[in-house]
C-alpha cells in the first residue's frame, strides 16, 4: 500500500506533492474544458488567441508607423510575456472555493491547487507563443529569437512571479471576498505599467526609474532582449527581479500558510 | 494509532471565537472500533476532521501512525461535474494506489450501474454516500473515519458494508461518530462520548450510553 503516514521525510513529501498536483491537473482540465470537441487544445488556443487578437489591433491602427521596431514581434512578446501572470492570478484568485471538497483529502493543500492552476495557465501561454512564432517565422511575419536562452531565462522569472502573485491574491481572496473584485480591477490598471506595451528606452529617466521597481518589467524587458539581442537597448537586472521574486514568494507562502490554517470545511 | 494531546478548536463567529474543543486528550489503536456519541453541535464532525488531518486544532498535537481515511460522509468530497469514475480515478492518483482493478468493485458495490459515468451532480445523496464508501474501500486504509454515513443507505446497503467493512477488515480501525446509541452499540466495542468541548472516556461501552442518554 503506497499511502504513507507520520512524519514524512522530504522526498517522500516531494513525491506525495507531485502525485497530487498531477491529479489535480489532470482533473483541472477535465473540468474546465470537458471531453467534448477539442477540448485540451483551448489551454492553447484561449491564450492564442487573445494575442493574435492584440497584435491585429495594433497592427491594424498602424503602430509600426510610431517605432522602428517590428510591430509583431513586439506584440507577441509583450502580450504573452503578460497573459503569464495576468491569467494566472486571474484564475486563482478564487481558487479555494470551488475546489474546497478536495481539501477533503489530507494530502491535497491548497498551495497545491494554486501551483495546478498556474502551472496550466503557464502551459498555455507558453506554448501559444511557441506555436504564433514558429507559424509567423514560416510566414516570414516574424524573426526567430537571437538569444533564446535569455529569453526563456526572463520567462521562466515571470513565470515565478506569476506564481508569487497568484499566492498572494489566492490567499487574500480567502480572507475577504472585496479581494477579488479589488484584484480585476487592479490587473486590468497595472497592464500599462508592466511592461508589455513599451520599452523602459522610450521613457524619459525619472519614469524609467519607477518602473524599474516593478519586477514583471525586468521579465519583459528580458524576454524582447533574448528575442532581438543587442539590436535594441534594455534595462533589466535580472538580480533585481529574482529579489523581488523572493520576497514576493516569502509573503504568499505566509499568507497561504495563514488562509490554510483558517480553512473551514463544510 | 492516532493520539490527540490536548487538543483545541476554536472558529471565527460573528459573536466572536467559538470554542468547540476544549483539550481533548485521546489514544486510538490499530483495531480498535471507536464510537463517539455526541449530540448535535457538540463538535463531532470537527473532532473527526482533526483525526483526518484536513482540519488543523488551534492549539496541542494530532499523531498518526497509521494510514486515515478521509471523513466519508455524505458526498461532499465529490466534484459535481466530474463522473463518479472520474472521481474514482482521481482519489486513487492522489492516494498513489491503482484503479484499474477496482472499477468493477466499485460498479458493483456502489450499485450505480451506468451512472458510474454520468456527472456525480446527477447522483442522488445515497449514491454519493455509496460512492464514498466503495471509493475509500478501493484506497483501503488502516483506519476508517464514519461520519453517522451508515443512516444513508437502504437494509441492503447496510448489509453490504456490514460485510465489507466489518467483517472483511475487521482488523482495521473504525472511528465512527453519531448521534445515535444503536448504530454505536452495533459496531462498536468502546465507546466516548462528547461533550462541553471534552471527551469523556469510559472503560465500559455502557457506561458511556448511560452517561450520554442522561444528557438528553
Amino acid at each position: 500500500m503506497a499511502v504513507t503516514y507520520g512524519t514524512a521525510r522530504l522526498w517522500e513529501g516531494v513525491r506525495i506533492q507531485a502525485r497530487v498536483i498531477g491529479a489535480l491537473l489532470l482533473r483541472e482540465v477535465i473540468t474546465r474544458y470537458g471531453r467534448h470537441g477539442i477540448g485540451v487544445f483551448w489551454i492553447l488556443l484561449e491564450p492564442m488567441l487573445f494575442t493574435l487578437g492584440i497584435t491585429a489591433i495594433w497592427y491594424a491602427v498602424k503602430l509600426h508607423a510610431v517605432s522602428n521596431l517590428p510591430i509583431v514581434e513586439f506584440a507577441v512578446t509583450g502580450y504573452a510575456s503578460l497573459l503569464l501572470w495576468r491569467s494566472a492570478t486571474n484564475r486563482c484568485v478564487k481558487a479555494l472555493e470551488p475546489n474546497l471538497g478536495l481539501m477533503y483529502h489530507r494530502y491535497v493543500r491548497f498551495h497545491d491547487i494554486l501551483i495546478t492552476r498556474c502551472l496550466l495557465e503557464f502551459t498555455g501561454a507558453t506554448a501559444s507563443f511557441a506555436v504564433i512564432v514558429v507559424v509567423f517565422y514560416f510566414l516570414d511575419v516574424v524573426r526567430l529569437p537571437a538569444d533564446p536562452l535569455y529569453m526563456v531565462f526572463g520567462w521562466l522569472l515571470l513565470c515565478w512571479t506569476g506564481l508569487a502573485l497568484s499566492f498572494i491574491v489566492g490567499a487574500a481572496a480567502t480572507f475577504s471576498d472585496t479581494v477579488e473584485r479589488f484584484w480585476h480591477v487592479v490587473n486590468y490598471l497595472a497592464l500599462p505599467t508592466t511592461g508589455a506595451l513599451f520599452l523602459v528606452d522610450w521613457l524619459p529617466h525619472h519614469f524609467q526609474d519607477l518602473v524599474l521597481w516593478i519586477p514583471m518589467v525586468h521579465g519583459v524587458e528580458m524576454v524582447r532582449h533574448g528575442y532581438w539581442g543587442d539590436a535594441v537597448v534594455t534595462h533589466e537586472d535580472p538580480l533585481f527581479m529574482m529579489a523581488g521574486n523572493l520576497f514576493l514568494m516569502m509573503i504568499g507562502l505566509t499568507m497561504v500558510k495563514m488562509a490554510e490554517r483558517r480553512i473551514e470545511l463544510e | 494509532m492516532i493520539q490527540l494531546k490536548e487538543v483545541t478548536k476554536r472558529y471565527q463567529t460573528r459573536h466572536g471565537m467559538h470554542e468547540v474543543l476544549k483539550g481533548v486528550n485521546v489514544t486510538i489503536g490499530l483495531g480498535e472500533k471507536i464510537g463517539i456519541l455526541g449530540r448535535n453541535g457538540a463538535g463531532k464532525s470537527t473532532l473527526i476532521r482533526l483525526f483526518a488531518g484536513v482540519e488543523r486544532p488551534t492549539s496541542g498535537q494530532v499523531e498518526r501512525s497509521m494510514s486515515i481515511s478521509w471523513p466519508l460522509a455524505f458526498g461532499g468530497q465529490f466534484q459535481g461535474s466530474l463522473t463518479g469514475l472520474d472521481n474514482l480515478r482521481f482519489i486513487c492518483r492522489v492516494y498513489g494506489v491503482p484503479y484499474d482493478d477496482k472499477i468493477e468493485f466499485i460498479q458493483e458495490f456502489a450499485e450505480l450501474g451506468k451512472f458510474l459515468r454520468e456527472p456525480v451532480k446527477t447522483y442522488s445523496s445515497g449514491m454519493r454516500a455509496r460512492l464514498a464508501f466503495a471509493i475509500s474501500l478501493a484506497v483501503d486504509f488502516d483506519c476508517f473515519l464514519i461520519d453517522e454515513i451508515i443512516t444513508v443507505g437502504d437494509a441492503r446497503f447496510h448489509n453490504k458494508c456490514q460485510t465489507e467493512l466489518f467483517d472483511k477488515r475487521g482488523d482495521r480501525t473504525f472511528i465512527i461518530v453519531s448521534h445515535e446509541v444503536h448504530k454505536i452499540r452495533e459496531h462498536c466495542e468502546r465507546a466516548l462520548v462528547l461533550k462541553d468541548g471534552r471527551l469523556w472516556d469510559f472503560t465500559d461501552r455502557e457506561d458511556a450510553i448511560r452517561f450520554y442518554q442522561e444528557l438528553q
